[in-house]
């Protein structure tokens, strides 16, 4: 699955919009997975998360400030995530099917807070760069 | 036999309520259509499928949607007995229309991400939630009489 052209202008477009409140989706991400898909708290026994937790808060920052860098750098996603994807593979070796299911969140919480971004080609790009972003992230895992 | 309580009995009858059956039906499969184009293998015979604006635009496409929506809304009225209520669609989908079930989990994921689209924040978590579980459940009883 490659991105086009058009895909990456596409995220592009939507991270410009999204701009510093991307922590917050990032957070609100989390917080969805969690609660929709409980089996993915698993892979977090360390943290609190009860709803509006400062953990998951931090940690959707993380997530974000790594999908804004993929975004900034979405010619070499490879290059730009090699240190997350070497840490997924070695140390916390979560799951592939859990990138799909943070990624469905993330589309959701795009949806519920700028659904007018969400055009159906936009959507198509965005759900191609989350994929693309979890293929990079487990492809060391064996 | 699925278990629903009171509070997801209720959170899927109130955004049931929200919903304009047509509208979202017509949404979701042109969105399917459009985000996982091999999807498109199924309806070689709608017509132009050629773009998303071709797509979203396409009077079968609509009309399918509304058809695919309108018996998720059966449903919904049948929380209980989901098995059965599927088992001859589940049948057809199999035998005739020979349709692999991860496109039913496709089209729910999709159906959730339109619904979040019209409801905005009021699709909470727990409405997320209990709508996954909701689709999930459809397709594996639209699954279930697969042979």
């Amino acid at each position: 699955m490659v991105l086009s052209a058009a895909d990456k202008s596409n995220v592009k477009a939507v991270f410009a919009k999204i701009g510093g409140q991307a922590e917050e989706y990032g957070a609100d991400a989390l917080e969805r997975m969690f609660v929709t898909y409980p089996q993915t708290k698993t892979y977090f026994p360390h943290f609190d998360l009860g709803k509006g937790s400062a953990q998951v808060k931090g940690h959707g920052k993380k997530v974000a400030a790594a999908l804004v860098e993929a975004v900034n750098n979405i010619d070499d996603l490879a290059g730009a995530l090699s240190k997350l994807s070497d840490l997924h593979a070695q140390k916390l070796r979560v799951d592939p099917v859990n990138f799909k299911l943070l990624g469905q969140c993330f589309l959701v919480v795009v949806a519920t807070r700028n659904p007018s971004l969400l055009t159906a080609e936009v959507h198509a790009s965005l759900d191609k760069f989350l994929c693309a972003v979890g293929t990079v992230l487990t492809a060391k895992y064996r | 036999m699925v278990h629903w309580s009171a509070e997801e009995k209720q959170l899927i009858t109130s955004v049931w309520g929200k919903v304009s059956v047509e509208q979202c039906g017509a949404e979701a499969l042109a969105r399917l259509l459009i985000v996982y184009p091999w999807t498109q293998r199924f309806f070689s015979d709608f017509g132009n499928l050629s773009s998303p604006t071709a797509i979203i635009g396409n009077p079968r496409v609509r009309a399918h949607g509304k058809k695919v929506l309108t018996s998720f809304g059966e449903a919904i009225k049948n929380l209980d007995n989901l098995k059965a209520t599927y088992a001859k669609l589940s049948e057809l989908h199999c035998d005739k229309l020979h349709v692999d079930p991860e496109n039913f989990r496709l089209l729910g994921d999709i159906l959730i991400i339109i619904l979040a689209s019209h409801l905005g924040r009021d699709f909470t978590p727990a409405c997320q939630f209990t709508w996954q579980k909701l689709v999930g459940v459809v397709a594996h009883a639209l699954a279930h009489e697969y042979h």
